[in-house]
């Protein structure tokens, strides 16, 4: 008997076993997102959102609320999808299992599409789940006619691309401070500075061109385009923004595994 | 499915080379050369016992074989496929357990083995995974979790995991490092019983003791050169040394003339001589030395007679690359 020419077993293998451990920490991997996620539309939606909605500016979505949504949950979807990939990889190296992915008749491509395909998996469920509990506080009035194609298509690529740039933290990373230093100390900021809680037209002229060397603006823009038809950027310039980072983390794990950067000495 | 009963006939192709070095090194980053040009044969069928002190570059050679570490030069073919161009082909038919214990805490015995079997692509088959683990005595662990084993059903565990994917060509990579006696022979019950189910075995340990109960050909490595290769047997005996030793009633001052043909060895005490001898000789001279001791007025306390083992075969060997 020989070998498959595409090691679908494995891609399955790997793909259960990380989903498996997403449900066995269903509190920390699932339940604590969304309900960080929650306060959120709580305290800025609900609460202060109603004295914003009084001083009279309109936002995209109609409310205050209904405009930090696609932000929010984008941003839970970065961090989620960063945080879940590194960990996936960087474990087994941690614990040394390792040595069996590497032994393995499986292909770089195949292990990728393992690990970033349930940590991309993972962040859908958690930006649909979000999203459900976003119509609990906020009315969603002024939606885009095109919704159900554009959101999943601005969610699935951002997730995939955020969860290959985990991968790759997880495979640069030689211990827990590392594997969390870029989603806390750059990510974080990103998001918060990206346009989650504000249009850009807000800012002062000269902040408004530093905000589009953040790569997070073209991302919350671009979704937020796919719910309510309006954004900082074009969404053309958006959707190509995303693609482009997609095809640059794809490069960099295309790097890793030919030159066997901290896999193989 | 062949008769329990009866043993397995070898395999017609058994002898012939399933596993070929040719010119194997490799320099670490920083310059350190854990292995400089290595040329091996393993052949279908055998256990070969990779001996060597810590650090001699055994661990290097098997991760390079199995994929873990990139070679500097050389090439490895395992079962007729490359295992780099081909490494599909080549690690499909090679399991590895590693030295040390590295196992997934929380999944259970079953659900790890099963993983395994997956991962080295083949099809779900609780029927192979079932026999394993019965096979390694893991049958009433199977849903425990990995982390409430004991070292030793971790150790089993972790050859169950190599096995999943039914390979022929298994590598232990010290297998009974910090395993205790009983276990230890347990454990070379069990590599008997893969090598009679047809599994070709390398294992690389620095015990001499089960490279001499287990292996049929011997490598010894040192300093990232394999400095030999022999058939156990053949090695044992062509550098095997038998002592006959004889403690004496009365300490002496000297050997007396008469039996210097014999070259005896007298010990600081002058209470015993040494005499070696080459026991695959038709004649080993011992009665007539026994003869001429007497005649010469000795009288004995006791007579013993010590073999050589494959211990003293290493150190010698190893001493002497020093």
């Amino acid at each position: 008997m020989s070998a498959p020419a595409f090691n679908w077993f494995a891609v399955k293998a790997i793909y259960n076993f990380e989903m498996k451990r997403t449900f066995r920490t269903l509190m920390q991997s699932i339940v604590s997102p969304v309900l960080s996620t929650s306060l959120y539309f709580v305290v800025f939606g609900a609460a202060m959102g109603r004295s914003m909605d009084a001083a009279g500016q309109h936002w995209a979505g109609g409310s205050y609320g209904a405009f930090i949504v696609p932000g929010l949950i984008m941003m839970s979807v970065l961090q989620q999808s960063l945080s879940n990939a590194s960990f996936g990889i960087y474990f087994p190296k941690f614990t040394g299992t390792i040595y069996e992915l590497l032994s393995a008749p499986i292909s770089a491509f195949e292990i990728v599409i393992g690990y970033v395909g349930a940590a991309a998996t993972k962040s859908i469920i958690l930006a649909a789940i979000t999203l459900a509990t976003a119509c609990l506080f906020v009315r969603f009035d002024d939606m885009q006619p095109w919704f159900w194609l554009w959101m999943p298509i601005f969610l699935v690529l951002t997730t995939l691309t955020f969860s290959l740039f985990g991968f790759i933290i997880g495979i640069w990373a030689d211990g827990f401070e590392k594997l969390q230093i870029i989603p806390l100390l750059i990510i974080t900021p990103l998001t918060f500075l990206g346009g989650t809680f504000y249009p850009l037209t807000v800012l002062p002229a000269f902040w408004q061109k530093v905000a589009l060397f953040n790569p997070v603006v073209y991302l919350i823009s671009g979704y937020r385009w796919a719910f309510y038809g309006v954004a900082d950027v074009a969404w053309e310039i958006s959707l190509g923004m995303t693609v482009l980072f997609l095809a640059l983390c794809m490069t960099g794990i295309w790097w890793i595994f030919r030159t066997g950067y901290k896999l193989k000495s | 499915m062949p008769n329990a009963a009866t043993p397995r006939a070898a395999p017609a192709n058994a002898g012939e080379p399933i596993v070929t070095i040719s010119g194997l090194s490799k320099t670490y980053k920083g310059g350190f050369q854990a292995l400089k040009t290595v040329d091996l044969q393993i052949r279908r069928g055998e256990i070969f016992a990779l001996l060597g002190p810590n650090g001699a570059g055994k661990t290097t050679l098997i991760s390079i074989i199995c994929g873990i570490v990139n070679p500097t030069t050389g090439r490895v073919v395992a079962d007729g496929h490359d295992v780099i161009t081909d490494f599909r082909e080549a690690r499909f038919k090679i399991g590895l357990v590693p030295q040390e214990l590295t196992t997934d805490a929380f999944e259970s015995v079953w659900d790890t083995v099963s993983f395994s079997r997956g991962l080295f692509g083949r099809s779900p088959d609780p029927d192979h995974v079932e026999k394993v683990l019965k096979q390694l005595s893991l049958w009433d662990k199977k849903d425990n979790k990995i982390m409430t084993l004991s070292g030793g059903m971790k150790r089993r565990v972790m050859i169950a995991k190599a096995l999943s994917h039914e390979p022929s060509i298994l590598f232990l990579d010290e297998p009974t490092a910090g395993v205790d006696v009983e276990l230890r022979q347990d454990m070379w019950d069990v590599v008997r019983g893969l090598q009679d189910a047809g599994v070709t075995i390398i294992l690389t340990t620095h015990y001499i003791e089960e490279a001499e109960e287990m292996a049929d050909r011997v490598g010894v490595i040192s300093k990232g050169e394999l400095i030999l290769v022999e058939d156990k047997t053949t090695l044992m005996r062509k550098m095997g040394k038998k002592q006959l030793k004889v403690q004496l009633q009365t300490p002496i001052k000297a050997v007396p003339k008469a039996l210097s043909k014999y070259k005896l060895e007298r010990s600081d005490d002058c209470e015993e001589l040494t005499y070696t001898y080459d026991a695959s000789q038709e004649q080993t001279g011992i009665t007539s030395l026994l003869t001429d001791l007497t005649s010469a007025g000795m009288r004995f306390k006791d007579v013993s007679t010590h073999q050589s083992s494959l211990e003293d075969i290493f150190v010698s060997l190893v001493r002497s690359r020093r």
